[in-house]
């Protein structure tokens, strides 16, 4: 794995990984968005038989980057769950005692429909809106980011990508983290999600994601 | 006892002659043979007795059979099935049976059924019967999926496969095999000891391997048969449509339209005409064209295509039944089917890209015995002309194309398989056997077939404690679909023809239009203006799976594009329009040739104009990058595998990164760096040393999978398109076929889908003995011809401008090239 690299935003260093998370110095926080966890369980449950072996390298990952960072607090953006509960979130459940006292806090995203009373089991709290803390918010969807909005506003919904052309009709895309002037959108964390490209704006900075390593777009 | 002797002939020869018709010689010969059990083909055309040689057959074996009754017997259960590729012909092809039946004083009943059959009818029918069922593939599959429905089969005597040389080298053929594997199966276990076994005749038009075609066709009956030819022969007269001037710089599309108004003349002239052109979108454009240039035909002339709503589509073929049309404008949907005995002119707009195609459509015209088929060829690009050049040739040698029959469909082979198992259910076993007995399946090996039933039962591989993969069961032995919603989901999506998700264009105020591809619609915004059936309509809303709109006063508008439906040339046309290329500026007694000579002549200053035994290579620099220009004239699939290959051979030399586009003439691979090719080297690129190792590693770097993945998705049941009602749920159960490739290249390498999608790249598009044809004739025995020409050539500019971009193939590093990407974008 390469190193992380560091975007700073209000003086917080936020550190950027190539494995689709940042961590974020100041609150000791592990942020991510999109892991649709039981993805594969739900198409398995339906009779399409995706591997299941993406759920189990996205959960190892995210062992990895708790490993590596050793965070105080995890802070999920949205759709940490794909649909409704099935065995794969079992698995979950067995992992997320493991993990032990740190705190999981997921903002409700669109997928995020389990009962309160699943969330509560699995120790993680749940923030129907904007979370705000040390001066940040978060908030799912990027839609719901206003352009005035004072704090500076992490999401995540889109699975942002980015196309890069070249020379000779060439054209690549990547998933990226993708900084604006009030608000960021973070890249999918689930390796079982599309893109949707996003277009460049000139006040924005762009990460793309190419294999392990981090590339600023200009 | 002789055929000429029984009481169904005579019965038979009577009533024809009472029409004042003679049985052809080949009808006897089919009658001949299915009345003795025999089994076979009948090649003949469109429009000369095909439906009564085998249909007549079956209503004198009846009559044979039943002499005393066979007036009076009803309900006898299934006779004849009648399977055939399109809908639209069913009714057609149901009148004409019926009106026999009925003249005959016959109980008999003709039923069709294919996706527009109502359920109140499809519960009749399984009830009660009816003698001759006219049936699609898919359909036909649908009703194996029923419960008991081996007793639906137990009377039927004949199994007649309609136009067999379209369904053949396609999917669809393959789902043919499989019913008539599991129909001939599923009689022998039935316990009536009085059974007659079922014989099997397709029908077919000329193709070039027709034993082939009879041999798939009755794989599953272990038997020889006959093949049966209809000695008819027409007369085609081909005639070029010229441009007053040729341009030098040829553009596809964009010639053919300003030539709109020398149509006029010929559909003045004749009863009723038909324009063929190659894609939708164009017959959308053509329509409005003709219509602006004389607006006198308004009217008289019709569009007639694939997205039309069906209603419109029928009114237009009755209307040119009933000559109330001067000319219909249409695509491939007017190459199958009944007669329209009216059409007297045949227009094609564009290459045909084969000869059987062209032979098809010029056989539209003329239909009465002694008539000449008469067809205008209309290029949309100059060196079009050169290609009416070669089907002129290729016509008077009768060179025409063969259909390869598909091999080891594992994704129709899994559906296939869900289909058995939500009805009666399978015993592995047996079905094994069974669908070895095909000839899509016969080198299926064990452990394939066991991977097959791991996929369907386990979901392939799992993590096996946190797995719920629910599918195909197995209860004492027998596989089976217990669950409702899976078997539902299953029955909707049986069939192999893979579109775009297609969404339904209706008007606010009411009123359906037809169907258009989602990813056409979802670049627009409300207010644009597209054209869709000739009328101009502007886009108000998308309303779940309907797209609203209102019709528009605006000259202006856009001409979607479906996706597919790109023919490319076939080998035959190819090798002879090389030794077309040949004439250029030497013999030009054709008139084709001669209109071309400007556009040769400057070809010839620039660069060169290849032989036949000659392979040109132009290298062109601009401000795009480097252009390799080679022009093999092979065909887009050929130079799709070939500019894989080179591509990748020139990567090994150094890190290089290649953009390719093709046409049916030649490639172009472009590159931001210079390509080093040249003498000392160019022809070692053409090698066949280690070419099916270089063949697999230039599919692994290049899409070509990826796309062929996208259909085998679709069929296999990886991929759900839109449900009625469960909607909003289905959502969670959507992913893309370029998302699911990526995951099972990462994680399940050896899925048998996957490893269907680079087999079929390998079959049917890396075909390794035409591709070692290929490059054997170019590195033995051509002369490779550089040449650097100081600006765009008439050969590589439609190439560059206009060709097809479908590949991308690097040597670099990822992050370097990104990083180069960059920097180059920084200058």
């Amino acid at each position: 794995m390469t190193a992380p690299v560091l975007h700073t935003v209000r003086n917080n260093r936020f550190w950027l990984s190539p494995q689709r998370c940042i961590f974020w110095e100041e609150e000791q926080a592990l942020i991510l968005s999109d892991l649709h966890f039981g993805k594969t369980g739900h198409f398995r449950k339906h009779g399409i038989a995706v591997p299941q072996q993406v759920y189990q390298e996205d959960l190892q990952r995210l062992v990895e980057q708790i490993g590596h960072f050793k965070p105080g607090k995890i802070i999920a953006v949205g759709d940490l769950f794909h649909s409704v509960a099935n065995k794969e979130m079992d698995w979950f459940l067995k992992w997320r005692q493991d993990l032990g006292p740190i705190d999981l806090t997921l903002v409700k995203g669109n997928h995020d429909i389990l009962s309160e009373s699943w969330y509560a089991d699995a120790a993680i709290s749940v923030v129907t809106g904007t979370y705000s803390i040390g001066g940040f918010g978060f908030v799912h969807d990027p839609e719901e980011v206003t352009d005035q909005s004072d704090p500076y506003i992490f999401s995540g919904h889109l699975h942002p990508g980015i196309h890069i052309n070249g020379l000779g009709k060439q054209s690549l895309q990547f998933p990226c983290f993708c900084f604006g002037k009030n608000s960021a959108i973070l890249p999918a964390f689930s390796k079982f999600s599309g893109l949707s490209i996003v277009k460049k704006k000139k006040t924005d900075t762009i990460y793309a994601i190419v294999n392990q390593t981090l590339v600023p777009v200009t | 006892m002789k055929l000429q002797q029984s009481k169904g002939y005579q019965i038979i020869d009577q009533w024809l002659t009472g029409k004042g018709f003679h049985a052809f010689a080949f009808q006897e010969q089919a009658w001949q043979g299915i009345c003795r059990g025999e089994s076979g083909l009948v090649n003949a055309p469109t429009g000369c007795g095909k439906t009564y040689s085998v249909f007549l057959a079956s209503l004198i074996q009846f009559i044979n059979e039943h002499p005393d009754r066979y007036l009076t017997q009803k309900n006898n259960g299934l006779q004849l099935l009648w399977i055939t590729p399109l809908r639209a012909l069913a009714k057609d092809i149901g009148r004409a049976m019926e009106e026999v039946i009925r003249e005959l004083g016959m109980q008999w009943r003709v039923g069709i059924r294919n996706g527009d059959t109502d359920t109140a009818e499809r519960s009749r029918q399984k009830k009660n019967m009816p003698e001759v069922l006219i049936i699609t593939p898919e359909s036909l599959h649908l009703l194996l999926a029923q419960k008991q429905y081996p007793e639906l089969f137990a009377s039927l005597r004949i199994i007649a496969v309609d136009e067999w040389h379209e369904l053949l080298g396609s999917k669809r053929g393959v789902q043919v095999e499989l019913a008539i594997s599991r129909i001939v199966n599923c009689q022998g276990s039935q316990e009536t000891s009085a059974q007659k076994a079922v014989s099997v005749w397709g029908i077919s038009a000329t193709i070039g391997n027709l034993p082939e075609a009879k041999e798939v066709l009755l794989a599953p009956l272990q038997k020889e048969g006959v093949i049966i030819r209809a000695q008819v022969s027409k007369e085609i007269i081909v005639e070029s449509i010229l441009p007053d001037e040729i341009e030098k710089y040829p553009w596809a599309g964009h010639l053919g339209i300003k030539l709109a108004e020398k149509l006029v003349p010929i559909i003045e002239r004749n009863r009723t005409t038909l324009i063929f052109i190659n894609t939708r979108g164009m017959s959308e454009t053509w329509y409005q064209t003709l219509l602006t240039v004389a607006p006198q035909l308004a009217g008289a002339i019709a569009l007639h295509h694939g997205s039309i709503e069906q209603e419109l589509r029928l009114w237009v073929e009755d209307a040119l039944h009933t000559e109330k049309l001067k000319a219909v404008v249409c695509t491939s949907s007017l190459d199958l089917g009944v007669d329209f005995r009216p059409v007297d002119a045949v227009v094609q707009v564009g290459s045909p890209k084969g000869i059987a195609r062209f032979l098809q459509r010029a056989g539209r015209s003329g239909h009465r015995p002694g008539e000449q088929s008469r067809i205008y060829f209309l290029p949309t690009h100059s060196l079009e002309l050169l290609e009416v050049a070669a089907l002129k040739t290729a016509i008077r040698e009768m060179a025409i194309e063969s259909r390869e029959p598909l091999l080891l469909c594992f994704d129709v082979l899994l559906q296939w398989l869900c289909t058995l198992a939500i009805g009666e259910g399978f015993e592995q076993a047996a079905l094994y056997r069974e669908i070895k007995s095909t000839h899509c399946f016969a080198d299926i090996t064990e452990t394939e077939w066991q991977d097959i039933l791991l996929h369907l039962t386990i979901g392939g591989k799992a993590l096996q404690q946190y797995d719920e993969y629910k599918k195909v069961e197995i209860e004492d032995g027998r596989y089976v679909i217990r669950n409702r919603r899976i078997a539902m989901r299953h029955r909707m999506h049986i069939g192999t023809i893979v579109s775009d998700a297609m969404l339904k264009v209706k008007l606010m105020k009411g009123g359906y239009i037809g169907v258009i591809e989602e990813w056409f619609i979802s670049r627009l915004e409300p207010g644009d203006v597209f054209t869709l059936a000739g009328r101009n309509l502007e886009l108000v809303m998308i309303r779940e799976m309907d797209v609203l709109v209102r019709v528009s006063r605006s000259k202006k508008s856009i001409v979607p594009s479906w996706m597919g439906g790109r023919m490319s040339l076939t080998a035959n046309l190819g090798q002879i329009l090389r030794q077309t290329f040949d004439k250029a500026l030497h013999n030009e007694d054709e008139i084709e040739l001669q209109s071309l000579h400007g556009l040769f002549a400057l070809q010839q200053e620039l660069s060169h104009i290849p032989r036949h035994d000659e392979l040109l290579i132009e290298q062109i620099e601009d401000k795009n990058g480097f252009h390799l220009l080679v022009y093999p004239f092979e065909g887009r699939q050929v130079h799709e595998a070939l500019s894989a290959i080179l591509a990748y051979r020139i990567g090994q030399s150094l890190p290089i990164t290649f953009s390719i586009s093709m046409n049916d003439y030649g490639f172009e691979l472009l590159s931001d760096q210079p390509v080093p090719v040249d003498d000392s080297n160019v022809r070692e690129l053409f090698s066949t040393d280690h070419l099916l190792a270089d063949i697999q590693k230039s599919i692994n770097s290049t899409e070509m999978a990826r796309r062929k993945f996208r259909d085998i998705a679709v069929i296999g049941g990886l991929i759900f398109q839109g449900m009625p009602g469960e909607r909003k749920k289905a959502r969670h159960l959507q992913s893309s076929a370029s998302l699911l490739f990526k995951v099972f290249e990462e994680y399940d390498p050896n899925n048998i889908l996957l490893k269907q999608a680079y087999q079929e790249v390998l079959m049917q598009q890396m075909d390794e003995v035409r591709l070692r044809m290929a490059m054997q004739r170019i590195h033995d025995h051509s002369n490779i011809v550089l040449r650097f020409p100081k600006q765009l050539t008439p050969l590589s500019f439609p190439i560059i401008v206009d060709g097809l971009n479908r590949n991308h193939f690097s040597s670099e590093k990822l992050e370097d090239r990104v990083r180069k990407m960059q920097a180059q974008l920084e200058k």
